[in-house]
Formats: structure tokens, C-alpha cells, sequence
């Protein structure tokens, strides 16, 4: 077959896992910075008790790969009786998994903040949640846009790991196609094209993004 | 005249570690009056003030507050009724002028915007500053900034102000017009306990001097009997030093 | 528990290869990212576009995607490797992009006021680098490198893909006897942790060793 009757064939496939693709990656991202979002502050913020659990959540997630902590959901979980779709037990996990690394994006933000502004929201007769809620988080989340979408650009190439527990998005509609029609060469490289585009095109668009965002008196800066 | 003092402050003591800061430090302060804490750095003077309304929580000791006593249970009340000046300003860095000057009263005190917003356009018209409100502080000079503080600390009416060293991060240029809102604070009939390095703001405008070192107050008096007559040799040293490397006396 | 003390040695057997494959991945990233960071850094316009093309395209394609490429892919075009050695290739060609990212991170975070006072000195550019920038930019990527480190350790995970017996394999193995799914992936899980941690560990113990008083080489100060 030609590289042109392979791209014909293979693209309407490929395009509908993007779908799916894009739709993981953004669940995983917009759900992982609010449970993120809570794991920083219960581990910052919280009694020891509380914040000794979510530390350890949180290295236990960094500390191990992604594909364990998908297989542990997918084929460990029956165990107990709790079956879960493919789909479904890579959405759990991707969001699982951003969730641990954006708290720490979180956690860099606040520590980069100062806890000169705590101070000064205690100061003047705020409640520590009420200073964290009012004061350190607005700043905070705008420090950790950059952040954020770095995560969202690394969760749309990571995704493809959930073709291994058979979520049927754009890795696995590659395999699927290049399996029928033997042109693993052809089918992979498109599909890399198709990644390289997509991640390319995000990145262009959350710089400009960012600098639209940007507030006076707010530095977004790189981390 | 047998007033009660606005401030008092009875036996502070506090220890980082194995270093003692604070060495049992009692203070008053009576309504109107304006103290003058002076003395060496890293002599615990910062750390007297943060144990005031407990942002930092003090080992042992007990500080008043028009007779009531701060504990950490009424603290965040008792905070709104202490401003608080600090060092390095710590404006809101995602927040306006206006915002900064006008959260405490929403936010706090639960104040409808409409009358919280007049409120702090107010306090910035005292210091000076109602024409900056909407700039952001990354937008502000450091004095601006510092005066936009200064109006923050005054927004929920407080009893006393506490100012922790509040022209020590400022290009020399800029101090003179922080000084001179705290001058006319001063003169206003706030009370207020200074601590800082400027002799000259000192001698004009304080009721009463404070020399403190390595955690005890070493001194107590007059402008005019510390600066002409200190007790001790340690205070005259001081004085000296200080003299050699601010110039005498600012404006 | 005798299912833990049994699989135990045959884990640890894939562990070595876990081990091999990072390591392995690594070098190769090593060796290719140094001359790409340099030609970023150094170079002229024409090698500079090149390696900042390379760098992100390798950066921007999945792992997984790349390791279909080589293992799968090749052979169509005559090169056929070994299922470790494409995967070997794939986390080098892909950590290789990451580092040469980090390498100039840190040539570049080493303010041009120090190579100016080194220049006015009257040493050379090479001694300007080998005396001035060099040392301060290996201090500045101890900290990213260790990341890259954990994150080729944890993604060598993927060579299960390609049938790579490594650790998750030989884990997946053990299940398919057992049927103890959920035991022996907390099993993996416990080991690439333990690793992850050794990692860190050893490297903070070499940025210590490098510390230089005043000297902020991380940005996050806990």
C-alpha cells in the first residue's frame, strides 16, 4: 500500500481516538487540579494527621509509573469485586496520577508565594482557611497556570499508555488498524505525526494563552 | 490621669530551639501614645510584635488588650482591632490598592462593598494615595506600597498599630513619605508601637523610647533623656553607632 | 505471604532488567543530548534550528508511539532490533530530548555577567566554560536530572509493551499463575518506589556534596 492509501484509510479511525484522546486528557487534567488542589492544601495546611495521608498519597503516586497504577485499577481491583471499564480505569487513573503532580506544582507556587501573605491575612483577623481560600490560593493557581498546562501537554502523550488496558483512544485505533493491515511503519509514523501536530498546536496556544492571561501584578512566571 | 492602657504587655517570653528571644518583656501602651522600640538587630524586637497579636505563638506571658486578654481563642477578633505594619510590606500581591485597603472589611468584618469601598478610598486619601487604587502592587513604589499598607492596618479601626520596621526595605529616597504619614498619624492620636531605626522619627514624634537588647528592654524614658542622658553605657553606644551610620537626623 | 516470598526473586529478576533498561536509556540520553545542548547553546543557526527541531520533536511524540515505531515499524525498513535494544533506543532517543532541554536550562541560568568577568580575565571561551559555566550549570541540572532519572525508571514500565521481561512483566507472569493480580502489582509498585526513592536519595547525597553556601540551585526552597 502507499503512504496515501494508508493515511486514507487509517485517518478516520486515528481521529476518532484522538476524540478520545483529547477527551481523557482534559478530564484528567480539570479534575486533577481540584483534587490536586485539595491534596496541597490538606498537605500544607491541615492537621499532621490529615496531611501525613495526603503526603503519602501523593509520593506514592510520583514515586511509582503510571501503567502499575492503571493495572493495579484494571486487573487488581476485580479482586474485590470492583470491575471497571477500560475507559473508566484510565480515567481514574490519569486524574489520580495528575492530581499527585499537580499538587506538588501547587505546593511549589504557595512555597514561592512567601508566608509573608499568610501573615499578613492573619494579621488583619482572617481565619487561616478563610486566608488560604481569599489569599493564597488565587495566587497560587495563577502562579501554577504554566504549570498546568505543561501537565495537560504531558497527559495528551501519556494517555496512549491506557491502549495497554484496551481504552479505545487514538494508540489503540493505530494498533488496531496496523494489525489488519500489516503497515506498522506507515500507521505508527502518522500516528506520531498526528501527536506532534497536536502537541505542537497546544503548546502554541497556552503560550498565547498565557500571555492573554497575564494580570498586572501577578508574575506568571516558568517554573 | 489613671487611664487604663490601651496595650499591655506582661512577661513575653519565647525561644527558637535552645536561643532565647524573648526574655520576659513587659510594656504599656495608654490610648494616644506613640512608642519607640530601638535597639540592636536581631534582638527579638520583631519577634515582640509578631508575639502581640500571636503570629507567632509566645512561650509564656500575656498581652491585653483594653483590659481583655488576647488568647488564641479570641485572636482573630482581637487581630482586627491591631494593625499591623510589616517590613517587607506583604501586600495581596493579586489584589488592588483598593482590595488590599477594603478585603479585611468584606471579608472579615462582613461590611457591604459599597460602604467597605468608601471606607478604604478614605484611608488611601490619608495616606495619599486615592488616585493609585486600582494599580496593582507590582505597579507601586516601595514607599506607595508601604502607604497602601499603612492604609490596610488602618481600614478596620484598630486600637493600636504595631509598625515592624516598616522603612527598613525602602530606597532612602522613598522613606521620608512614609514617615510623614506615620507623623501625622501619630499626631491624629493613634497609638502606636514603632520599631525601627529612624532616630530622627524617634525623637520628633515618639511619647517614650524603648531600648532593647538580646530580649530585655535595657532602657525606658523621654526622647530627651535617652538621647541626651541614656542610664547606661550600652544605650550611648548605641545611639552612637547608629548616629555614625544614619546621618543625625531626618526630616 | 509465601506468594510474596515466592515471587520476590523472580520480581527482582525483572527488577535487573527494570534497572538495565534506565540505566541503559539514560546513557544513551546522555550522550546524545550533551553535543545537542551545546549546538543550541554554542552553536551556529543552521545546527541550532536542528537541534532544537530534534529536541522537540522527541519531546513531543509519546514514548509508547516511539517504541511502536522502532520495534514494530523498522523491520519494514530493513532494521530489525531486539525488543530490549528498541526499547533501549526509544527511552534514550526520547530522555535524550528531555536532557538536552535541561543541559541548556542550566548553560543559560548561568548569569552572562560571570562569563563577561571570565572574559575580561583574558581567559579563553573554552576556559570561560570548563572553569566558569561549567561548574555552576552541573550544579544547576543535578536537580532536573534526578527527575529525568525517576522518570525513565518509572516509564521503562512501558517496555512491557514490546514484551521486555522486566519487572511488570515478570510481574504479569506470576498473575497468570497465581491469579493474585491485585498482591503482586502492589508488589511492583513497592519496588519501583523503593527505587525511585535509592534514586533520590543518592543524588541528593551528591548535591550536598556539591553544595555551595549561598548558592540556590532550587527554585522550590522547602
Amino acid at each position: 500500500m502507499s503512504f496515501a492509501e494508508v493515511f486514507i484509510q487509517a485517518i478516520p479511525k486515528l481521529l476518532n481516538g484522538l476524540l478520545v484522546t483529547f477527551y481523557m486528557t482534559a478530564f484528567a487534567a480539570i479534575f486533577g487540579l481540584v483534587f490536586g488542589t485539595i491534596l496541597c492544601v490538606w498537605r500544607v495546611y491541615a492537621n499532621r494527621l490529615v496531611s501525613l495521608v495526603s503526603t503519602g498519597f501523593i509520593e506514592l503516586i510520583r514515586g511509582t509509573p503510571m501503567l502499575v497504577q492503571l493495572f493495579i485499577l484494571y486487573y487488581g481491583l476485580p479482586v474485590y469485586g470492583i470491575r471497571l471499564s477500560p475507559l473508566i480505569a484510565a480515567l481514574i487513573g490519569f486524574t489520580m496520577n495528575s492530581a499527585a503532580y499537580q499538587a506538588e506544582y501547587i505546593r511549589g507556587a504557595i512555597h514561592s508565594i512567601g508566608s509573608g501573605q499568610m501573615r499578613a491575612a492573619l494579621a488583619i483577623g482572617m481565619g487561616k482557611w478563610q486566608a488560604v481560600r481569599s489569599i493564597i490560593l488565587p495566587q497560587a493557581l495563577r502562579l501554577v497556570i504554566p504549570a498546568w498546562t505543561n501537565e495537560f501537554i504531558y497527559l495528551l502523550k501519556y494517555t496512549s499508555m491506557a491502549y495497554i488496558i484496551g481504552a479505545p483512544e487514538m494508540m489503540a485505533q493505530a494498533k488496531f488498524i496496523a494489525s489488519r493491515n500489516f503497515e506498522f511503519f506507515k500507521v505508527y509514523l502518522i500516528t506520531a505525526f498526528i501527536y506532534l501536530t497536536v502537541v505542537w498546536i497546544a503548546s502554541f496556544f497556552f503560550s498565547w494563552l498565557e500571555r492573554k492571561l497575564r494580570i498586572p501584578g501577578t508574575v506568571v512566571g516558568e517554573r | 490621669m489613671n487611664q487604663q492602657p490601651v496595650l499591655k504587655i506582661v512577661d513575653l517570653r519565647k525561644k527558637y530551639g535552645t536561643t532565647e528571644i524573648l526574655k520576659g518583656v513587659s510594656l504599656e501602651l495608654k490610648k494616644g501614645e506613640t512608642k519607640v522600640i530601638i535597639g540592636p538587630s536581631g534582638t527579638g524586637k520583631s519577634t515582640l510584635l509578631l508575639c502581640i497579636n500571636r503570629l507567632v505563638e509566645p512561650d509564656s506571658g500575656k498581652v491585653f488588650l483594653e483590659g481583655e486578654e488576647i488568647t488564641p481563642k479570641n485572636v482573630h477578633r482581637m487581630r482586627q482591632k491591631i494593625g499591623f505594619v510589616f517590613q517587607d510590606f506583604n501586600l495581596f500581591n493579586h489584589l488592588t490598592a483598593l482590595d488590599n485597603v477594603r478585603i479585611g472589611l468584606i471579608k472579615v468584618q462582613k461590611i457591604r462593598k459599597a460602604e467597605a469601598t468608601e471606607i478604604a478610598m478614605e484611608q488611601l486619601k490619608k495616606v495619599g494615595l486615592a488616585d493609585k487604587a486600582h494599580l496593582y502592587p507590582s505597579q507601586l513604589s516601595g514607599g506607595q506600597k508601604q502607604r497602601v499598607a499603612i492604609a490596610r492596618a488602618l481600614a478596620t479601626r484598630p486600637k493600636v498599630i504595631l509598625f515592624d520596621e516598616p522603612t527598613s526595605a525602602l530606597d532612602p529616597e522613598l522613606i521620608g513619605e512614609v514617615l510623614s504619614v506615620m507623623v501625622d498619624l501619630a499626631k491624629s492620636g493613634m497609638t502606636m508601637l514603632v520599631v525601627t531605626h529612624e532616630l530622627g522619627f524617634a525623637r520628633s514624634v515618639a511619647d517614650e523610647i524603648v531600648f532593647m537588647e538580646n530580649g530585655v528592654i535595657v532602657e525606658q524614658g523621654t526622647p530627651s533623656e535617652i538621647f541626651t542622658n541614656p542610664k547606661t553605657e550600652r544605650t550611648r553606644q548605641f545611639l552612637r553607632r547608629l548616629t555614625e551610620l544614619y546621618g543625625e537626623e531626618r526630616k | 505471604m509465601k506468594l510474596i516470598v515466592e515471587s520476590l526473586p523472580v520480581l527482582l529478576k525483572g527488577t535487573l532488567v527494570t534497572i538495565e533498561l534506565t540505566l541503559a536509556g539514560l546513557t544513551l540520553g546522555l550522550v546524545i543530548a550533551i553535543p545537542v545542548s551545546f549546538f543550541q547553546v554554542y552553536g551556529a543557526r543552521v545546527p541550532r534550528l536542528v537541534c532544537s527541531i530534534y529536541e522537540r520533536t522527541f519531546r513531543s511524540i509519546p514514548l509508547l508511539v516511539l517504541l511502536m515505531l522502532i520495534f514494530y515499524g523498522l523491520p519494514e525498513v530493513g532494521i530489525k532490533l531486539e525488543p530490549f535494544f528498541a526499547c533501549v533506543l526509544g527511552l534514550g532517543l526520547r530522555s535524550s530530548a528531555y536532557q538536552s532541554q535541561i543541559f541548556r536550562g542550566a548553560i543559560l541560568s548561568v548569569g552572562k555577567g560571570q562569563s563577561v568577568a571570565a572574559l575580561s580575565l583574558g581567559m579563553t571561551r573554552f576556559q570561560v566554560f570548563r572553569h566558569i559555566v561549567f561548574p555552576q550549570a552541573l550544579r544547576f541540572s543535578i536537580v532536573p536530572w534526578t527527575n529525568e532519572l525517576t522518570i525513565v525508571l518509572k516509564d521503562s514500565s512501558m517496555a512491557y509493551a514490546l514484551g521486555v521481561v522486566e519487572l511488570l512483566r515478570q510481574g504479569s507472569y506470576i498473575i497468570a499463575r497465581t491469579y493474585e493480580p491485585m498482591l503482586i502489582f502492589l508488589l511492583c509498585a513497592a519496588i519501583y518506589l523503593a527505587l525511585t526513592i535509592f534514586a533520590n536519595r543518592i543524588l541528593g547525597f551528591v548535591e550536598k556534596k556539591l553544595r555551595i553556601p549561598g548558592f540556590e540551585t532550587r527554585e522550590v526552597v522547602h
